[in-house]
């Protein structure tokens, strides 16, 4: 995951040529608990960087997931929405939500490395 | 504010619960297993709850004082066998509730279990109708429900001779030769009991049910097994705006004293007489999208007709689940309404409740 960055909103991204493929954290998945539901932007649809773009819903509530970059979604992770238990189960590997086709690469530039993640997310859980 | 502890709050820390305010208390809502899992395993083994926030307020027995009880509660406490519970309601003269309970008749006192959040209101009201200002809850006990179908066999372990009680009945028993007393109920659409029993052998207790096969079980996983069973949360599906017959809780009005005196007894005949704009039902939405408490409801004219007040995903019925009040009109089942989550109106239908079919062991058909 060393070409990995992540968002102060608990969203990891994965850039491949010029798609990057966006999930949301372990450390988030712990925070929600069980996820029984997932909602995802329609392919096709263009999101705007720290905008919404999905929702997950634990059993105790519902929260926003945002994107931590701007671009078109040219997939979307079905099998999650299927089967939203897989989430907490592989977040930050087979439960990924959608690849989006970036507009502006130079925006990931704004998003935080493994080290200072994990740094941001340990004393935003104290 | 301060925050109150039960006396099992350390045994609660030592599995690793994680806490949340409520009522005043701070309470396990889950355990490191995590809401779903533990959900699963009251279904289908056993859970313990601690539920010694609830109040337990005990009343001597006199007939002056079933007749004065019988003033503010709308059951038939004439003919309420030693022994036996009910499920009953403090209410407003305008039908309005301010709490729901479960009153038992013991030998030569009431037992009175009331919420956690309701129950210094609750007992002003009993208070002043008794005219008794010294009465109060006893603090030295603590409650503990063990639910699910190994529950039986594994509180029998425990505590000899348990499992002859009938659903809704109670009778002491001992434990470390401390009296407990042990009604077979619960809140969670399983068979179960409920103990009450002294504080200062309370963790000894719960961790001989914990050797014996049972496992904590938080307040999260309450709320799913006791949505999934169409059971109200007071505060939630039942408050001072809903009467006992919009709730659809009709049942535990005893059927001799609808024709009573009772507070609230006027508007409670002239609702069933006359009907209500409002029932509570059950609403299954047709997608996984969770309904949560006030989300509002449309009929597919568009036009508001009711709101939800509990809404969450049922693991057992693996499917999104909700209760709401619904304008009487659109009350019957399957008929289709529309439930506005995040601007979209998803479609789903009207559905008896429960949700998950319950599996009490009988002793009478109504509660």
């Amino acid at each position: 995951m060393s070409n990995t960055k992540f968002s102060k909103e608990h969203e990891w991204i994965t850039l491949d040529g010029e798609v990057g493929t966006i999930g949301i954290t372990k450390h988030a998945t712990e925070m929600l608990g069980d996820i029984v539901f997932a909602e995802l932007p329609e392919k096709g649809s263009n999101v705007e960087k720290d905008g919404t773009a999905g929702v997950v819903e634990s059993t105790k509530a519902a929260s926003d997931v945002y994107t931590p970059v701007s671009g078109e979604v040219v997939e979307i992770n079905q099998s999650i929405v299927d089967d939203p238990s897989k989430i907490n189960a592989d977040p930050e590997g087979g439960a990924w939500f959608f690849k989006l086709k970036l507009k502006d690469k130079s925006e990931l530039d704004t998003l935080m490395n493994k080290e200072e993640y994990d740094k941001f997310a340990k004393e935003s859980s104290s | 504010m301060n925050i109150k502890k039960t006396a099992l709050y350390e045994l609660h820390r030592k599995h690793n619960a994680k806490f949340v305010e409520f009522a005043g208390y701070s309470m396990p809502i889950q355990y490191s297993e995590g809401i779903v899992k533990e959900h699963n395993i009251t279904r289908n083994k056993s859970g313990i709850f601690d539920v010694s926030h609830m109040g337990q307020l005990f009343i001597k027995y006199s007939n002056d004082i079933t007749d004065k009880l019988q003033e503010i509660l709308p059951t038939d406490l004439k003919n309420l066998k030693i022994n036996q519970s009910k499920y009953s309601f403090l209410m407003k003269e305008n039908g309005g509730i301010y709490d729901d309970l479960i009153i038992t008749r013991m030998k030569d006192k009431y037992m009175i279990i009331l919420n956690a959040a309701c129950k210094q209101n609750d007992l002003q009201i009993i208070k002043n109708k008794l005219n008794d200002q010294n009465l109060d809850m006893n603090n030295n006990l603590s409650l503990v429900a063990i639910q699910g179908p190994e529950s039986k066999t594994i509180l029998e372990n425990v505590v000899s001779n348990v499992s002859k009680l009938k659903f809704m009945n109670g009778e002491n028993f001992s434990f470390k030769n401390n009296e407990i007393f042990i009604t077979r109920s619960g809140y969670t659409g399983e068979d179960g009991f409920e103990i009450s029993l002294p504080n200062k052998v309370a963790i000894s207790f719960v961790e001989e049910l914990i050797s014996k096969g049972s496992t904590l079980i938080g307040l999260g996983a309450r709320d799913t097994l006791r949505l999934e069973a169409g059971l109200c949360l007071y505060g939630h599906d039942i408050n001072e705006n809903t009467s006992p017959v919009e709730a659809n809780l009709k049942w535990a009005i005893s059927k001799n004293r609808i024709n009573d005196n009772f507070i609230g007894s006027h508007q409670i005949k002239k609702q069933i007489k006359e009907g209500v704009s409002k029932l509570r039902v059950g609403i299954k939405p047709e997608t996984r999208v969770i309904a949560r408490e006030s989300t509002k409801i449309f009929d597919e004219k568009d036009n508001e007709i009711g709101k939800v007040t509990s809404g969450t995903f049922g693991p057992s019925v693996n499917a999104s689940i909700a209760m709401g009040y619904i304008s009487n009109s659109h009350s019957k089942k399957d008929t289709k309404v529309y439930l506005e989550v995040r601007g979209k109106k998803v479609p789903a239908n009207v559905c008896d409740l429960p949700f998950y079919k319950k599996s009490y062991v009988k002793g009478e058909a109504n509660v």
